[in-house]
């Protein structure tokens, strides 16, 4: 097991997790921080590192942050788990889902 | 890293709020026109009045390059009837569209006359509204010379839902032409191309800025508008705003019956930052307002029923067709050209699909069977619609993500299998500030635009009757001096609005916005009696006396979030006295009073009206046509109306 830190937390808020950030190409530009109605993000108090997700309870999965994103590659959409689509390949009657993470 | 307890776990401390904090500092704007909320018709609003000459300032709670319902773009410009390619003649048009009861004629007659134009303007700003990559040649609808594209949306009549609206012939379209009356528009490119202009016409815009109040000269309830106060939803700072006139371009509520604050985000078309604001601002200073008493059922998107583009028979499936699980047809519309953009199956034909389902013959669960259709049509729905419409285009980018092929795949449907909407989960809204030829309120200086309107349509409804209100509201503001705001009344709602930041324990925002839902799904839900409807009250009343004053905020975030509680408990109030003046049931307000059985008896057709004459509810009346001949009137008020904007 990894030696990790303990803290007394209170819940994650859900769904915690309505974009995922690519650390490696996010050079922390904070447009997708300006463009989000709602302020869902805050700029990394570190410069240059993906923003910090706040308030990920009150997304309204508009979108624009991941659409405005100038380094493509570095924000991507994450539908909740009960939100994710099915659908059925004609071909072959296979159902298949959003399995993406 | 980009989770706040990842911070936490680097650093061993919680991150600092981002932003300076400035409760105690007021930062004051003189403008002629004020443009209260940046979304499609506070934009509009601001740009018309600048192009007048009036200075300006918008103020909007997000950032006006993606705020609003429209921010993130839009498919449908709809009820365009000016347009060259329209076989019907918009007057006539316009008077189609407001026939139902409770509409809003001079909005209709307003989108009606100008949107064609406002459309106009919005190719000239840099927004994309033809064809012009030839990536639709083929594609129904689409007129090869001018390159617009019609949509099958209301070709035959406006909302078509078969054996209930009947198709219709006029008397401009005697050969009964298709109407093309409804536009396809690239409307991700719309709003920052509407920032742009405010900002190269000088508009002053103040982001991340709540208004809280409307201010009337020296403080009197039902006096001119002369201002506005807000604060910085960053840094809390306080902002006072003194004007000529003001534009109230803020939106509905789409929250106020939603107890769980965190399942209402998925793809409400409404986002959290939609609160009524807007209505209990000009409440509180005396406005009258209509059709209060309107909700409607929760349906489309959130938490509670799948995501709204998982509905055949909506928009998102415009011209797909919806089979069963073993490839059946579903007589189900398809908003398409096959069925003159039907929006759902006629009562009788639901009881024959419903009956179908269960007797096993229509297997479950359905699918848009997008493999079916023409290459072209296909794209048109899913890479031209759902790319440009508000909240979609991350649905077309996430699933071909995730491998969906439309030219491959079915989309799994969720009728019946997510069950009926809850009566009790429902929409606020619909209502709105009374407003005379001019987008005026009953207040001096307030003018009303977009879906702050009563009765209010869509993104071109708010887009032309936000240009349409600048431009009265510039007017206005050149006949008159700079009104005199109240200090007093200024310092009253500085020690309301910064109440909850100087408590740190008590009930925090989420749940007082439970609570609030709570006493609404009670008391003004389905079952609606003057003795519920006064409970609804006194429970109002009693959440404001004892919780409201345990509201504690931690930073300026929380405390728009804490004010828009308080804007949400004036809207129910508004709700619960409007419900209280209407004695009858009303299909079209979906309002029935148990009480008042009979619905829509003659006598009760009319609109009712409340409002605040010192902080006293007054209940009017107005006639469903109050707002005389649509055509005459109109022209009557507009001689001077210069069409499409032809200066720098």
């Amino acid at each position: 097991m990894p030696q990790k830190k303990t803290y007394a937390l209170p819940n994650i808020v859900s769904p915690a997790n309505p974009v995922i950030f690519n650390p490696d190409i996010c050079n922390g530009c904070n447009t997708c921080v300006e463009v989000c109605q709602i302020d869902v993000f805050i700029p990394n108090p570190e410069k240059g590192k993906p923003p910090v997700i706040l308030h990920p309870d009150e997304c309204w999965y508009g979108g624009c942050c991941v659409n405005e994103c100038p380094c493509p590659g570095a924000i991507s959409f994450n539908w909740p788990v009960q939100q994710r689509a099915y659908w059925k390949d004609k071909a072959t009657g296979k159902v298949l889902r959003d399995s993406s993470r | 890293m980009t989770k706040w307890h990842d911070l936490l776990d680097k650093n061993g401390r919680a991150p600092s709020w981002p932003y300076p904090i400035r409760y105690d500092k007021e930062q004051e704007v003189e403008t002629d026109v004020l443009v209260i909320g940046g979304g499609i018709a506070g934009c509009w609003a601001a740009i018309s009045a600048a192009r007048t000459g009036a200075s300006v300032a918008l103020v909007e709670k997000g950032d006006t390059i993606r705020s609003g319902a429209g921010g993130p773009g839009c498919d449908h410009w709809c009820n365009a009837p000016a347009n060259p390619l329209s076989n019907v003649d918009p007057d006539e048009w316009a008077q189609h569209m407001a026939e139902p009861p409770y509409s809003n004629g001079i909005g209709t007659q307003i989108q009606c006359r100008e949107n064609w134009d406002t459309l106009l303007e919005m190719e000239q700003m840099g927004g994309k509204i033809r064809d012009t990559d030839d990536d639709f040649v083929g594609a129904i609808g689409r007129d090869d010379k001018s390159k617009l594209m019609i949509s099958p949306r209301y070709t035959k009549v406006h909302s078509y839902i078969p054996g209930m609206i009947k198709p219709k012939v006029f008397k401009s379209n005697p050969e009964g032409k298709l109407n093309n009356v409804v536009i396809r528009v690239w409307g991700s490119t719309f709003k920052p191309a509407l920032k742009n202009e405010c900002k190269r016409l000088g508009v002053k815009i103040f982001d991340r800025v709540m208004v809280t109040s409307i201010l009337t000269e020296k403080g009197v309830q039902g006096a001119r508008v002369v201002g506005a106060t807000g604060f910085s939803n960053r840094t809390g700072q306080f902002m006072l705003f003194k004007s000529k006139a003001a534009v109230l371009a803020t939106a509905g509520d789409w929250s106020l019956y939603v107890l769980n604050t965190e399942l209402a985000g998925y793809n409400t078309f409404r986002s959290r930052n939609i609160t009524g604001d807007g209505a209990a601002m000009a409440w509180r200073a005396g406005a009258a307002l209509t059709a209060m008493e309107r909700s409607g059922i929760l349906m489309l998107g959130t938490g509670y029923k799948h995501t709204w583009y998982g509905g055949a028979g909506d928009a998102s499936y415009e011209n797909v067709p919806l089979v069963d699980a073993a490839g059946k047809r579903i007589p189900w519309p398809t908003q398409g050209w096959e069925d003159a953009g039907a929006m759902r199956p006629s009562p009788e034909e639901m009881e024959k699909i419903t009956k179908a389902v269960q007797s096993g013959e229509y297997a479950l669960p359905f699918y848009g069977d997008f493999p079916a259709m023409p290459d072209v049509e296909r794209r048109v729905t899913w890479n031209l619609m759902l790319t440009e419409e508000s909240t979609t285009k991350n649905i077309v980018d996430s699933y071909g993500r995730a491998g969906f092929d439309p030219a491959k795949h079915l989309l799994q449907n969720y009728n019946f299998i997510e069950g009926s909407s809850l009566s009790q989960w429902r929409t606020a809204g619909g209502g709105g500030p009374v407003v005379d030829w001019d987008m005026k309120s009953t207040l001096d200086g307030l003018y009303v635009a977009g879906e702050q309107v009563f009765s209010a349509g869509d993104h071109s409804f708010a887009a032309s009757t936000g240009r349409y209100a600048g431009r009265k509201a510039a007017a206005y503001s050149k006949q008159v001096g700079a009104g005199a705001v109240s200090r007093d009344r200024i310092a009253l709602e500085k020690a309301r609005i910064y109440a909850p930041v100087t408590r740190s324990d008590g009930i925090d925002w989420k749940e007082l916005h439970a609570g609030i839902a709570r006493a609404m799904q009670y008391f003004c839900s389905e079952y609606k009696t003057e003795r519920l409807l006064r409970m609804g009250l006194d429970a109002l009343k009693e959440i404001e006396e004892v919780h409201v004053p345990r509201l504690y905020a931690l930073d300026p975030h929380k405390l728009m979030r804490s004010l828009e509680d308080l804007s949400l408990l004036e809207h129910g109030r508004i709700i619960l006295e409007a419900s209280l003046a209407r004695r009858a049931s009303s299909r079209q307000l979906n309002f029935f009073r148990i009480d008042y059985p009979e619905v829509d008896p003659p006598e009760w057709n009319k609109f009712v009206t409340v409002r605040l004459e010192n902080n006293k509810v007054v209940a009017g009346e107005l006639p469903f046509d109050y707002f005389g001949d649509m055509k005459a009137s109109y022209e009557a008020h507009n001689r001077d109306y210069a069409g499409v904007y032809q200066g720098k």
